[in-house]
């Protein structure tokens, strides 16, 4: 595949560029979204426009596209520079959007949601048979045989998608953005939506290709631009970078330096002895995590790798029942459990801290001790209210113990620091005496100095004999506390290995996919 | 076309060709239904009641029902967009108000029918523009609306005025023969035109596709670059506009402004849209649906009235049953598999 899509990059590589951005600055208050950033986007090219989650991609398109206004920096369209005030203009200069969630009507047929606004009239009435033939000469040249009276919404996402694209190709699109098209699709349909990427690129048509998925992009894209913290990393030909390459452009070390980063933490003697705690089988859910083996053993710390989008939080949410698995076991405590919702998790003793602090956690109006509590109390049930005395002792208690600032348990939780906050959501679930604990990015965004005493925590917690399930985007931190390690990537547990001498640089390796040929 | 393209396969593509390529749109269903509904009614009756299936029987449900069926046509522009309006009844009731009172000043006929459609739309541009541009929900805005306009007729008078207009005396009088010796009102044509016009409208035009549009998403409308806001305010002037003309058809009717006319008459016109197939949701659904609503309910009216022993409540206990089985109907029909 990339042998076959390096020919065309090739071919056009003297062509004149479609877009080119240059020294491409955007800031929102107080923050530098994008700092002098470039883009150059070539005719029949696929682009892959690659980093991290908050590296800038989708800023940098919503700059393109006109959403965002540019502070600095030129854009120069089709050999003019332009600038957009906004997506009717930059699709009027040839510059169509597809979003992730498709923004189609699924209670219109397929012809009218791609010529919706722009419908063929005649005697000022709509031409509805002009319409569908249109719209299905537009099908057939992308290859999709279906039916263009038929309703949106009786095809699958996969073909849907594909009608936004054919939206976008009607309005005779010199530019096709497509963010993160697959990421609610499976296999088969990605083949699909791939094939018409190919017709509309040897069309002429370049194509920006929003994705996380590495073999995605490496089997479609000609070109890549890597972004991080918002600014350019660099461009390069897919067909002359390696995985590990791109991995490493992505998260910002070279492999050297992160070979030299010192692993501080004694190691911690493993326990993967006996009756696991927690043994999942075979465990997936369609569109979120594929067939996942685990065992959690009592005291133990299971870090998780993977780069975002790599099924690390999803595989966190089946195991604590917040979304339910499409198949799979899972065995507690060597007993077969169903875990289809969070409360009949809670009930086995699982807690689980969300990535998503703000929403799916702190609740800003209530006081730090309400907050406290609040787990504890929804597995009493209402019924049978926490006693004041209680709970005054178990608040003062956790606040001592996590040197939880301000002190005082009345201040409301929105008025604290990230890092206090993601201590109370930690002792929220402390208080419930968990056996197995589930932290997904329990550090993201907080300082130095409460991440460290969160980590200190956690090995407190393994000694007491908590199992912890730790999630982070920071390899250092996983290495430096867990016992064992399950590596993800494209939504697959792709190693676990005890974590005897693993480095960063070990990891990076086993996420660029390097690794598991000659393991 | 000497490329080649690669064709996507299995698609339903194990059906025959015949029928894969065409069925009748799954939109025109909840309209069958209704119809069948209409029809097995009419035909319970005709068995039931002597006389029932007199042609002039079926004429009369559009005589009695002229103004409610021009209220529903305006009510389903509104909910296919996923709004509603509550104003309505009031709003006809003002226009009767309106048109009494002005006609009783000695206004001549044609300038009392502009004023009266002017403040109908007048006040759906309003609501429309509140409910539009400061995000509020239609159902407290058009409620707001509701009293304001129940309000202003107690203004006018609270007592009960006759039209004596002649223009719109022997305009109210008038039929029009149908072969077979039967007749129709004069309103009856006018409703039946707004039916037609709003059909050609809704399907016919941009401005009808983005009303669908609009109810199916409005956020894909807004990504696609439609002209929401002027669409969202639309319905409610064409709401408005035909609460104003169904006011005008009411006091032909009555003869007279009352400000306690068509009482309660906004949720008749709301039954009628549910049971004509419309989602409440919006997005789907047919006017033509919505006139045979009216003529369902005017059904269940005839009942009673050919039927003498039944209390008039069974008309609301029955429209009580059949909005609840329509709206599980469509549940059953909108539900997708998880």
């Amino acid at each position: 595949m990339t042998q076959m899509s390096a020919a065309p990059a090739q071919a056009t590589r003297t062509a004149e560029p479609v877009v080119e951005m240059s020294g491409v600055s955007v800031s929102f208050p107080g923050v530098k979204a994008l700092q002098s950033v470039g883009l150059t986007l070539r005719p029949g090219e696929v682009h892959a426009l690659m980093g991290e989650n908050g590296a800038g991609k989708s800023t940098l398109i919503k700059a393109l596209t006109g959403v965002y206004s540019i502070d600095e920096g030129t854009i120069i369209v089709g050999g003019e520079p332009r600038t957009f005030s906004g997506p009717a203009e930059s699709q009027a200069a040839g510059i169509s959007t597809v979003y992730q969630e498709i923004n189609l009507c699924t209670n219109l047929t397929v012809a009218e949601n791609m010529l919706l606004g722009r419908e063929p009239r005649s005697f000022g009435r709509i031409d509805t048979r002009e319409m569908n033939r249109r719209a299905g000469s537009v099908l057939a040249r992308l290859g999709v045989d279906i039916e263009p009276r038929s309703l949106l919404g009786s095809h699958p996402i996969a073909i849907q998608q594909l009608v936004a694209i054919a939206r976008a190709v009607d309005i005779d699109a010199e530019l096709l953005i497509l963010d993160e098209p697959t990421s609610s699709l499976d296999a088969d349909e990605v083949v699909k939506l791939f094939e018409v990427m190919r017709t509309l690129r040897d069309e002429g048509v370049a194509i920006v290709f929003v994705s996380h998925f590495l073999d995605q992009v490496f089997e479609i894209s000609d070109r890549m631009t890597v972004l991080r913290n918002g600014r350019l990393v660099g461009e390069y030909v897919t067909a002359d970078t390696t995985q590990l390459q791109l991995v490493q452009a992505m998260i910002g070390r070279e492999l050297e330096t992160l070979e030299k980063i010192e692993r501080q933490a004694e190691q911690n003697t493993v326990r993967a002895t006996g009756t696991p705690l927690m043994e999942v089988l075979d465990l997936g859910r369609k569109g979120s995590v594929e067939a996942v083996d685990l065992q959690v053993f009592e005291g133990e710390v299971i870090g998780v790798a993977g780069l975002l989008g790599s099924g690390r939080t999803e595989l966190a949410r089946l195991l604590f029942g917040a979304d339910a698995a499409d198949h799979g076991d899972i065995q507690l405590r060597a007993r077969r459990t169903k875990l289809r919702t969070p409360r009949q998790a809670i009930d086995q003793k699982i807690a689980f801290s969300s990535e998503n602090r703000r929403s799916e956690g702190v609740i800003g109006d209530l006081s730090i001790a309400d907050n406290m509590v609040l787990a504890l109390q929804a597995s009493r049930g209402w019924l049978r209210p926490l006693p004041a005395k209680t709970k005054e002792r178990l608040v003062t208690q956790y606040i001592d113990a996590l040197d939880i600032r301000p002190t005082d348990p009345h201040a409301l939780m929105r008025n604290l620091s990230g890092g206090n906050q993601q201590k109370v959501l930690l002792a929220r679930w402390l208080i419930t005496e968990p056996e197995l604990l589930i932290l997904d990015e329990p550090t993201r965004g907080i300082d130095i100095g409460a991440k460290a005493q969160i980590q200190q925590l956690v090995a407190d917690l393994a000694q007491q004999g908590v199992s912890v399930v730790f999630i982070s985007a920071e390899l250092e931190e996983v290495l430096r506390l867990s016992d064992r390690l399950v590596v993800m990537r494209d939504r697959r547990k792709i190693d676990e290995r005890s974590n005897d001498d693993v480095s960063v640089a070990d990891v990076l390796e086993i996420i660029a996919g390097e690794v598991r040929d000659d393991a | 076309m000497s490329v080649q393209a690669p064709v996507i396969k299995d698609l339903g593509s194990s059906l025959p060709e015949s029928v894969r390529r065409y069925t009748p749109p799954p939109r025109f269903y909840p309209v069958i239904a209704t119809f069948a509904l209409f029809v097995g009614m009419f035909g319970a009756g005709t068995i039931r009641y002597e006389g029932f299936s007199s042609p002039q029987v079926i004429l009369n449900l559009f005589v009695d029902n002229a103004f409610l069926i021009v209220l529903a046509v305006g009510m389903t522009f509104v909910i296919l967009t996923g709004g509603i309006d509550l104003s309505v009844g009031s709003v006809v009731a003002l226009s009767t108000m309106i048109a009494a009172s002005t006609l009783r000043a000695g206004w001549p006929a044609p300038l009392t029918i502009i004023a009266v459609l002017l403040t109908g739309s007048v006040l759906g541009l309003l609501m429309g523009l509140v409910i539009h541009y400061f995000e509020i929900q239609p159902f407290i805005v058009t409620l707001a609306g509701m009293f304001l306009a129940r309000g202003l007729c107690y203004l006018i008078s609270v007592e009960s005025i006759p039209i004596k207009n002649e223009t719109f005396t022997s305009f109210a009088m008038g039929t029009i023969e149908v072969p077979g010796g039967h007749f129709i009102t004069p309103a009856v044509v006018i409703s039946l035109v707004v039916l037609v016009i709003a059909a050609w409208a809704l399907h016919m035009t941009r401005f009808g596709r983005t009303v669908y549009a609009v109810g199916g998403s409005e956020q894909s409308a807004l990504l696609m670059g439609l002209a929401v806001a002027r669409t969202k305010v639309g319905v409610y002037v064409i709401s408005g506009f035909c609460s104003s003309l169904a006011g005008l058809l009411f006091s032909l009717y009555m003869l007279s402004g009352y400000s306690l006319h068509a009482v309660g008459m906004e949720l008749d016109a709301i039954a009628a849209v549910v049971i004509g197939g419309t989602l409440l949701t919006g997005g789907s659904g047919l006017v033509l649906g919505s006139a045979l609503g009216v003529l369902v309910l005017g059904t269940i009216q005839t009942f009673i009235s050919f039927d003498g022993n039944l209390s008039s409540w069974w008309t609301k206990i029955t429209i009580g049953v059949l909005l609840l089985v329509f709206v599980m109907i469509q549940r059953i029909f909108t539900r997708r598999p998880a």
